[in-house]
């Protein structure tokens, strides 16, 4: 073989070397990404542009220049609070959420009663979905001081609003959270426990281990990263809520979404846009953040539940 | 002349005329951009006929169940024959700066706001707004508008007290008496007192009736937490359905627009609207005509409207005290029907407005301590 030859051998047997081999890959790529020009472009107009924006405009202030005070502004005082608020809101929701939704979720995989599940999942998918004002609005008028669960209960002598406590208080709103978290956490969720296999917990039996033991060695191990990404879904999913809040307790309890619309879109604080975008720019990273943690929890996930 | 020359002909005649059309309105548009008064066209009729060239108007978040802007809009059409694109109408003031900022240079920028007086101000010092005096200006007090005509108050109203008859007991007539334990559950603004303008007006009126001042509204948060903690304070955004299920059985709101919580509700709900008798509140809100927006001559005519007899009588129809109702009043040519609607005020009763410094400190202070209460 000549070395001419050779070279031809080899770009042949490694798909090309020569100019039309090469075109042939591009358009082989192409034709792979090319059905997801549609979602590059999507995210790049609703996602990229915005964060952007408000990235720039969180450093501008309102005659358009450079600044921090913005910045700074928004790590004190009620915006502080507000994000301390905001992060406690959301903890307590999603750990509360978490644990009801993997019980329940549990429960249906377990029970092994197919048209339950298919009940359960379907509901879910359209519970954890409601939200906004009608959702406050379904609550306010349930348990809400003349709601009409409120009302029944007295009936029977039971006062919901006795002890001082009302649907427009902390506690209260974790409660409305909840409508959406337990059955978004059942939806995340079942998938990870489908995928803990009988086989695996027999195996775990014949080789003597105890039921604690499948759980404190196989199962929990296991359901771990998947349990704790769900977490975190469900942490950033209260973390933006707005309106639902805003709804139900006009700005008395201060969650930072509520102070960016007072800033951004209101009737009363006029020229102080610039800090509702700094707001958001810290929502942002928070949200960045956590959706990191739930991206490697996922691949963690994936290596035995897939 | 051949056919084909014929038809070249034709096109050249058309493309010209085309021309002339399009430099008709362009020309019209730089006289009316420019224009400080109906004077400075040459008069009333030579706007109307500027203004009618261009065919329609941009008017952003104004509620057709606010002030009657859903009887004013179709007059105005009406009557000239001009389209009114009506955008983003339960926008707010900052949605509307924000509108005439990002939408400049396009057919679709708002010609004319409707804002707060913060929202007003703020416009005309970033050079939003086109100075504009309408014929009517030296009817407006001194005091409701900019001197050089940036901005000039339209309408306005008091904070009043609604309240449904079949579930309060015993008819509210004060601010402070709404910590009445009575009340339990059942007092509501409308809304967050830092986002909401009506819902601001009312921790400023309850520090009026508290002892407060319009320099300090302090008084009026220590009111709502007080009501909060007797749990009298209910902090649902009252909205008509809140109203007519019964979970806001007394809100807080400007007077015009206590009427829209009865609207949809006859028989569940009876609907009584009282101006406190400790502290009345008052406030207005602000026209402008954005500068070189699309419309210019119809945002000039549209405001020759709104301040013309039969504009301001449509406020006052819709239970609005428009700008000019003194002066109208004293004229005899205010509707009296639609005066003898509005809600009567309390004997020897003064009511008070905040000037611009007045509410920015007061935003301030309700931003600051509203989400501590």
């Amino acid at each position: 073989m000549t070395p001419a030859e050779m070279r031809a051998d080899v770009a042949a047997a490694t798909g090309g070397n020569s100019g039309r081999g090469s075109y042939r890959r591009l358009l082989r790529a192409s034709n792979t990404y090319i059905g997801l020009l549609p979602f590059f472009v999507y995210s790049a107009i609703f996602l990229a542009l915005p964060t952007a924006r408000v990235a720039f405009l969180a450093f501008r202030d309102q005659d358009d220049h450079w600044t921090l005070s913005n910045i700074f502004e928004s790590f004190h005082g009620v915006y502080l609070l507000s994000f301390q608020r905001s992060i406690q809101l959301s903890l307590v929701s999603a750990i509360t959420g978490a644990i009801f939704g993997f019980i329940a979720a549990y429960a249906i995989t377990v029970s092994k009663i197919g048209f339950l599940r298919r009940i359960v999942q379907t509901a879910s998918g359209v519970f954890a979905n409601t939200g906004g004002v009608p959702l406050a609005f379904m609550f306010i008028a349930t348990i809400g001081t003349y709601g009409l669960v409120t009302k029944g209960l007295k009936l029977v002598g039971i006062d919901l609003y006795k002890g001082g406590w009302t649907l427009f208080t902390f506690t209260g709103l974790i409660l409305v959270y909840l409508y959406f978290q337990i059955p978004l956490m059942v939806i995340v969720i079942l998938p990870a426990i489908d995928g803990l296999r009988l086989e695996w917990r027999e195996a775990a039996a014949t080789l003597g281990a105890s039921k604690q033991q499948f759980w404190r060695y196989i199962a929990g191990p296991i359901l771990l990263p998947p349990f704790t990404g769900a977490l975190l879904l469900l942490f950033a999913n209260s973390f933006a809520a707005y309106a639902t809040a805003a709804a139900l307790t006009s700005g008395t309890i201060p969650l930072v979404p509520i102070q960016i619309g007072s800033l951004v879109s209101g009737n009363v604080i006029a020229d102080e846009a610039n800090l509702g975008y700094a707001l958001g720019l810290g929502m942002i990273l928070i949200i960045g953040f956590v959706m990191t943690g739930y991206a490697i929890l996922q691949r963690r996930t994936a290596k035995w539940l897939s | 002349m051949s056919k084909k020359l014929r038809v070249i002909a034709g096109v050249a005649g058309a493309v010209l005329a085309a021309s002339l059309l399009a430099a008709l309105p362009a020309e019209a548009a730089s006289k009316a951009n420019s224009a400080t008064s109906a004077k400075s066209v040459g008069g009333l009729n030579k706007l109307i006929v500027l203004a009618k060239a261009e065919k329609e108007l941009n008017v952003i978040a104004l509620p057709p169940d606010w002030a009657n802007w859903g009887e004013i809009i179709p007059a105005f059409e009406k009557k000239y024959g001009i389209k009114v694109n009506s955008a983003n109408p339960d926008g707010s003031s900052a949605e509307e700066i924000a509108a005439v900022k990002a939408l400049k240079g396009q057919d679709r920028q708002p010609d004319v706001v409707d804002v707060g007086l913060p929202f007003a101000v703020q416009g005309a010092a970033e050079g939003l707004f086109a100075p504009y005096k309408v014929s009517t200006w030296n009817d407006l007090p001194k005091g409701t508008k900019q001197a050089g005509g940036k901005w000039f108050f339209d309408y306005g109203g008091y904070i009043a007290i609604g309240y449904d008859t079949l579930k309060v007991s015993p008819a509210p007539t004060s601010l402070k008496g709404l910590l009445n334990a009575a009340y339990k559950g059942q007092v509501a603004l409308n809304g967050n007192p830092t986002k909401s303008g009506a819902a601001f007006a009312g921790v400023f009126a309850t520090a009026l009736a508290n002892g407060g001042s319009l320099n300090s509204v302090g008084k009026g948060l220590d009111f709502w937490k007080q009501m909060k903690k007797i749990g009298n304070f209910i902090p649902v955004e009252a909205t008509p359905a809140t109203v007519q299920s019964g979970q806001t059985p007394i809100t807080l709101d400007w007077d015009y627009l206590q009427g829209k919580y009865s609207k949809e509700s006859a028989g569940k709900v009876n609907w009584k609207v009282v101006v406190p008798s400790d502290a009345i509140y008052g406030g207005f809100y602000a026209q402008a005509v954005v500068k070189d927006s699309p419309h210019p001559a119809a945002a000039r005519l549209w405001q020759e409207f709104l301040y013309s007899d039969e504009g301001q009588n449509l406020f006052l129809k819709g239970g609005a005290r428009p700008i000019r109702l003194p002066a109208m009043q004293a004229s005899g040519t205010a509707n009296a029907t639609y005066l003898a609607n509005l809600p009567v005020l309390p004997a020897g009763s003064n009511p008070l407005f905040a000037n611009l410094r007045q509410i920015l400190a007061a935003k301030d202070v309700i931003g600051k301590r509203w989400g501590t209460l």
